[in-house]
């Protein structure tokens, strides 16, 4: 699905990345910790074509296509999603516009038809509930006044509608309630297939003892330092990131 | 600057669709003004005595005034002797032909510009004039109009069979005195549509008049006159066009409204006369006055503006709220970039008790463009329960572009209540991205988000004219994104 190899990126003359190497297979869920300022946002935001960073070496194929090289609404309709750590408002654009504006770019992407207008309703409706999100929020405009943890929610909202083959989560469960992250994760799960892939960014092992990830990944300056399978992130939420920060210096 | 930066850039750059030219024969008259210009004019347009003498003395007022500078606007001074007064299309009369009369060139013009004249073709439920620089060429859906005893005709052809209207009404809203524009076009406007509906009649269709301005040199002075007698019901809308030029051409127009008793006047604009090029070459030069009378009790008068184009725009179509709880609105999406400069707004002038005003304006500036909002709310003293309501909203597009709000409120009544709103946003890079995240193309996004913005103010605008609005907006804004 993605392979990342030896990427390094910077903002002006700024390093971040640092020459990441990750590989991800259809159906895996990798998790993404480490503290902050490491660069996982940054990471995020470089796979879903953000523009002010600039990539200084290595390369990122997805599908066997060069993601580095297609436009950033190429890679959205190409099946690459990210949920924001920090969710833009937009007044005056309804949710349910922007959704079915989205869907219908990426299915004409495809070689689908638009969707029609019941059987959108439908889709969103049932995701909607699936969530359980009150249907106003559809006909409000986009996060405009949503508390932190809805604008979070919204964003999944959106990944179960739109369907993507790799999703990426930036920090997801931070801001959502005990009860919200559970049913946000139930959602997750109720999406994962054997075609589609997870990258989750979080701090915490909360989310991760209702998603459980294939592996874990703890990234410090800009490189991944450390990788292991589900249980790494118990040892870091037990002893924090400096023995493995140390490990490597 | 960043890539999205760039691409916003990139989408403001639109180009003119409808700029091109017709080439035909006219009758042209040379550059220049003075009295026997407007004996001329008159003539030509066989007008009744009454007409030339008022012209005359318009024309006198005028030579007395200087033109205004107050506005957030800046040009050269216009050289009123190089502008011809009156272009025409050749033909064998005055006064617009059946159809088959019509040079198929401007038929063909229409078209082009997606304003077929031809009745089949036409979107049923609305009646069109056209007019093509000084003249109007063609009304649709005349004899329909008749049966219901609408009169919808040039201002021209009103002139002579409708004397007493005129004589009535014209300059009753817009005095020939009321400033340097008014009392130019006073003295040598030269067409427009007049529409007259009488006494508890709902026009059955839409109204809808559409300027084109052809003729290089030429100013195009049009007049418009509508009259909703008691309890009677019109919605009409205009719309304008110019092909592209080097030179700024002038377009000076008044257009007068008179609401009676329980009348209600919906006015709608989408206006797109040419904006001038990339760095702010040629362009229209749009000094409109616009004005209504809701002369009568519960009368309300609705203007509804989407304004695209000119390289100068400067209106402000207002509302004398004279009869007691008369309604005025004003809604307006005024659009600018590259070098266009917009100073626009409304006045809203209670008198009547009970009278009420709500104001929604949207400036959107994107390039190097200027944007202005101007308005004035005044209570009068005998204005008691006067309510108003503003909302003034700046979108920016782009960091070189600027709004700029100047609310005027004048209240010598103590019950009155005025309400004033203003916000300025951007869109924003986080924005853009977002939205192209979800799939959508850079210049998708900017659309959706001006037209969100725009909302409030679409909604107001008659079904097949809220689908034009959005379409021109958003070639106002396409761009070579891909
Ligand atoms: N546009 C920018 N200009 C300057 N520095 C930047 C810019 N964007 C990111 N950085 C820096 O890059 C580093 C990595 O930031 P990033 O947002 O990727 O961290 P993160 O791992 O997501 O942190 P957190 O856990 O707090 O979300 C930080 O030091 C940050 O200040
Ligand atoms: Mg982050």
């Amino acid at each position: 699905m993605l392979q990342i190899k030896n990427l390094h990126v910077s903002v002006g003359d700024k390093p971040i990345l640092k020459g990441i190497n990750l590989e991800i297979k259809p159906g895996e869920i990798h998790a993404i910790m480490g503290p902050n300022g490491s660069g996982k946002s940054t990471l995020s935001h470089v796979l879903s074509g953000k523009g002010g960073y600039t990539v200084t070496g290595g390369s990122a194929t997805y599908q066997g296509k060069d993601l580095l090289d297609m436009a950033p609404e190429i890679r959205a309709r190409e099946g690459v999603f990210l949920a924001f750590q920090y969710p833009v408002e937009i007044s005056g654009v309804s949710n349910i516009y922007l959704l079915k504006a989205a869907l219908n770019s990426i299915r004409k992407h495809q070689g689908e038809p638009e969707v029609d207008a019941m059987d959108f309703l439908t889709l969103v409706k049932d995701k909607v509930r699936l969530l359980e999100m009150d249907e106003k929020f559809l006909y409000r405009a986009v996060n405009e006044g949503f508390s932190g943890g809805e604008k979070k929610r919204n964003e999944i909202l959106q990944m179960a509608i739109l369907e993507p083959k790799l999703c990426i989560m930036d920090e997801t469960d931070s801001g959502l309630d005990i009860d919200a992250l559970k049913i946000v994760s139930e959602g997750v799960n109720s999406l994962r297939s054997p075609e589609r892939s997870f990258v989750m960014v979080t701090h915490y092992q909360r989310l991760l003892d209702y998603i459980k990830p294939d592996k874990v990944h703890v990234l410090a300056h800009g490189q991944i330092v450390k990788s292991g399978g589900a249980e790494l992130a118990l040892e870091l939420e037990e002893k924090g990131y400096s023995w493995v920060e140390e490990a490597v210096a | 600057m960043s890539v999205s930066t760039q691409e916003i850039n990139k989408l403001i750059n639109q180009d003119y669709k409808p700029g091109f030219v017709t080439e035909l024969e006219t009758d042209t008259f040379p550059p220049g003004l003075d009295e026997a210009v407007i004996h001329r004019l008159s003539k030509v347009k066989n007008e009744p005595e009454f007409m030339l003498e008022y012209r005359l003395k318009a024309f006198r007022h005028w030579q007395t005034l200087k033109s205004p500078d107050w506005a957030f606007v800046n040009f050269e001074p216009i050289d009123y002797q190089a502008i011809s007064y009156y272009s025409a299309p050749k033909r064998k009369e005055d006064g617009p032909q059946s159809l088959d009369e019509i040079d198929p060139q401007i038929l063909e013009a229409y078209k082009k510009l997606g304003i077929p004249l031809d009745e089949q073709e036409r979107l049923a439920g609305v009646a069109v004039d056209a007019v093509f620089d000084s003249v109007s060429v063609a009304t649709t859906f005349k004899g329909k109009l008749h049966d219901a005893g609408v009169i919808f005709c040039p201002i021209s052809e009103a002139l002579r069979e409708h004397p007493e209207l005129i004589k009535q009404y014209l300059g009753s809203v817009v005095p020939h005195t009321d400033n340097y524009f008014a009392a130019l076009n006073a003295a040598v406007f030269t067409d427009g549509s007049f529409v007259y509906i009488p006494k508890g009649v709902r026009c059955p269709m839409e109204l809808s008049t559409y300027f084109r301005i052809n003729a290089a040199n030429t100013g195009q002075f049009e007049r418009t006159l509508i009259i909703a007698d008691e309890g009677s019901h019109v919605s009409y809308l205009e719309g304008c066009t110019a092909p592209m030029r080097d030179e700024n051409q002038l377009h000076a127009a008044v257009v007068e409204l008179v609401a009676m008793k329980d009348a209600v006047i919906k006015y709608s604009t989408v206006q797109n006369w040419y904006p001038g090029d990339k760095n702010g070459l040629g362009g229209i030069y749009n000094f409109v006055t616009k004005r209504a009378d809701c002369r009568g009790e519960n009368s309300k008068v609705s203007w509804t503006q989407v304004e695209t184009g000119s390289a100068i725009t400067w209106k402000y179509p207002s509302c004398i709220l004279t009869g007691d709880n008369s309604t005025g609105e004003f809604y307006s999406v005024a659009l600018t970039n590259n070098y266009q400069q917009a100073d626009t707004g409304t006045k809203m002038i209670h008198i009547g008790k009970n009278t009420s005003s709500t104001i929604i304006s949207k400036g959107i500036s994107a390039g190097k463009a200027q944007n202005t909002y101007r308005g004035l709310v005044k209570v009068l003293k005998s204005a008691a329960n006067a309510r108003n309501y503003t909302q003034c909203d700046s979108l920016l597009i782009g960091d070189k572009c600027g709004a700029h709000t100047f609310p005027y409120v004048e209240v010598k009544q103590p019950s009155a209540q005025v309400e004033h709103e203003a916000t300025t946003s951007k869109i924003s890079e986080d924005q853009l991205f977002f939205c192209q995240q979800r799939g959508l193309s850079a210049e998708d996004a900017v659309s959706m988000i001006v037209n969100g913005f725009c909302k409030e103010v679409f909604r107001e605008l008659p079904m097949e004219f809220a689908v034009e609005a959005q379409a021109l907006l958003g070639l106002s804004l396409e761009g070579s994104v891909g």
